[in-house]
């Protein structure tokens, strides 16, 4: 198992904009280098890649949930 | 007079609100999010109260918990500061609604200059030159070919239900006009369902030049003009005043079209008309009013000795201005930079974290507006301005040496910040001179990235 870890302090988004869908569900396979969500920091956004490929994502932050840095996001199989 | 006052802001904003209250003897309640519970404005504010979780729209835009917390500790008033809630008319209606008194005009007027369109037609019915264009939608092709007798090339064809620079064409020529017209309908009707457009004139090279403005509801005065034309993506990073590109005669025309704007919409408090200035045919154009205090009203403060902060609440309590035109003169030069918790090296990289080390400039003709404090947690969560630094001297040049003596002094450790850019272009011959336009510093940054990564 892996998880992927916020790389910046901010606000974690599952999505582009709130009118659109999140990047990934729950339990949704991903690839190394996958958008999997945004953390928004001092009004700038930056998008969280996955480092490594894996099945079955499931997350830890919720949409819109203020996050460290460092902190968990999701779990990967 | 206002007995108590609630400051619905943050950082250093409402710092220097809550200072301007406590000066003039009003008891002042700040509120804050869970991630500001430590910040320097609930320190200092006589009373805090919590208004929600970090997020923005969930505590600094929430209406309902500001009034609630409004009520809850008895205040008369809302500062709304800026940014925020500040330039939202339904926020200013429910302040006025709950029976308080807003620190700032009436939803009306926030209304009427928010608008691009009617604030453009109020500005030209009061007779403030506006950019040439067309005066609202333009119908069709043909009734393009009229307005281009205006405007001439090049000229900007936008979406009217556009915004954020989505939308916009430019045409060099009539043979590109032609081309572009009809593309931005079908454009603009796909992207908004609506394929109403607007012309207006490109005006290439222009600086960035705003007026003061403080008005009572039926009189109205300026406190001359800033230039703010060092911008970076639009945001301003370094401003001054006076204007140093602005003749005599036509700094008085151009404060004096601010002063009857403001009394033609029956304007009240503190507010600033924006324009640009097009050197070459030395000329101005209105392109909005701002109905709140600025970030950059502190260089006005240092040329003029007018605490803007305070006439606004003494106009928000009632009193008519205590100010006439003829006493407002222009002492010195004043320049201010923005220090932005920003890593210029990084193009700008958002650098949030702890204040590990403060010193603080001083000495004559230097002030510092902040909520810096040794051990300061920066938050992610806002806009990354820590601290304002602002240098008064008797003239520009002076102003840029004090400058740079000022930035050699701070020392925000633990942070990487826009220090470096302004001490670079502090040294810089075109800034030296003056010779700058609103799309300077977007060319200067490319050109020096090497060295302002080293």
């Amino acid at each position: 198992m892996a998880q992927i870890l916020s790389p910046l302090p901010g606000t974690f988004y599952r999505s582009a904009s709130p009118d659109q869908p999140p990047y990934k569900a729950d339990g949704d396979a991903v690839s190394a280098g996958d958008v999997i969500g945004l953390i928004e920091v001092m009004k700038s956004f930056h998008e969280v890649r996955a480092e490594t490929a894996g099945t079955n994502i499931r997350f830890i932050a919720d949409n819109e949930d203020p996050i460290m840095a460092g902190a968990p996001i999701a779990d990967l199989d | 007079m206002l007995k108590k006052l609630l400051v619905a802001n943050r950082g250093e904003i409402a710092v220097r609100i809550i200072r301007a209250a406590q000066d003039l003897g009003i008891a002042t309640v700040a509120v804050y999010s869970a991630a500001d519970a430590g910040s320097l404005h609930v320190q200092l504010a006589d009373e805090a109260v919590n208004i929600g979780p970090p997020a923005a729209k969930k505590s600094y835009l929430n209406v309902e918990a500001i009034l609630k917390a409004a009520r809850d500790t008895g205040c008369d008033s809302v500062h709304p500061g800026y940014g925020f809630l500040a330039e939202n008319a339904a926020f200013s209606d429910a302040v006025t609604g709950a029976g308080l008194v807003f620190v700032g005009p009436s939803g009306d007027a926030i209304r009427m200059m928010g608008d691009k369109v009617s604030a453009r037609s109020a500005a030209a019915a009061a007779g403030v030159p506006v950019v040439p264009g067309s005066a609202g939608r333009v119908e069709g092709l043909k009734a393009g070919h009229e307005v281009l007798t205006e405007t001439g090339f090049p000229v900007m064809i936008k979406a009217a239900a556009g915004g954020g620079g989505r939308g916009i064409r430019i045409a060099n020529s009539l043979a590109e006009f032609e081309q572009a017209f009809p593309q931005a309908e079908a454009e603009a009707l796909a992207a908004f369902g609506d394929g109403g457009l607007y012309m207006e004139k490109v005006i290439g090279k222009a600086r960035h030049i705003e007026v003061q403005v403080l008005a009572d509801g039926s009189d109205a005065i300026h406190c001359y003009e800033r230039e703010c034309s060092l911008q970076r993506r639009r945001q301003k990073v370094w401003e001054e005043a006076p204007s140093r590109a602005l003749s005599d005669r036509l700094r008085e025309e151009l404060c004096a079209s601010a002063v009857a704007l403001a009394k033609a919409v029956k304007y009240s408090g503190a507010g600033t008309v924006e324009y640009l200035y097009d050197d070459e045919a030395d000329r101005f154009y209105f392109i909005e009013m701002n109905t709140r205090i600025q970030v950059e009203h502190p260089v006005t403060e240092a040329i003029t000795g007018i605490d803007l902060v305070a006439e606004m609440l003494r106009i928000a309590g009632g009193e008519k201005l205590r100010i006439r035109q003829g006493d407002v003169s222009v002492k010195g030069h004043a320049i201010e930079v923005r220090l932005n918790a920003e890593d210029p090296a990084k193009e700008f990289a958002p650098f949030p974290g702890q204040v590990a080390e403060l010193r603080i400039p001083g000495g004559p003709g230097v002030r510092f507006d902040s909520m810096l404090y040794q051990g300061y947690q920066v938050p992610p969560f806002y806009d990354s301005l820590l601290a304002k630094l602002i240098v008064h001297a008797e003239t520009r040049e002076a102003a840029i040496v004090r400058l740079i003596r000022a930035l050699n002094e701070l020392k925000i450790g633990g942070l990487n910040t826009t220090k470096p850019l302004f001490l670079a272009l502090a040294a810089d011959p075109a800034v030296r001179a003056g010779d700058v336009h609103t799309r300077w510093l977007e060319g200067w940054l490319i050109e020096n990235a090497a060295a302002l990564a080293g």
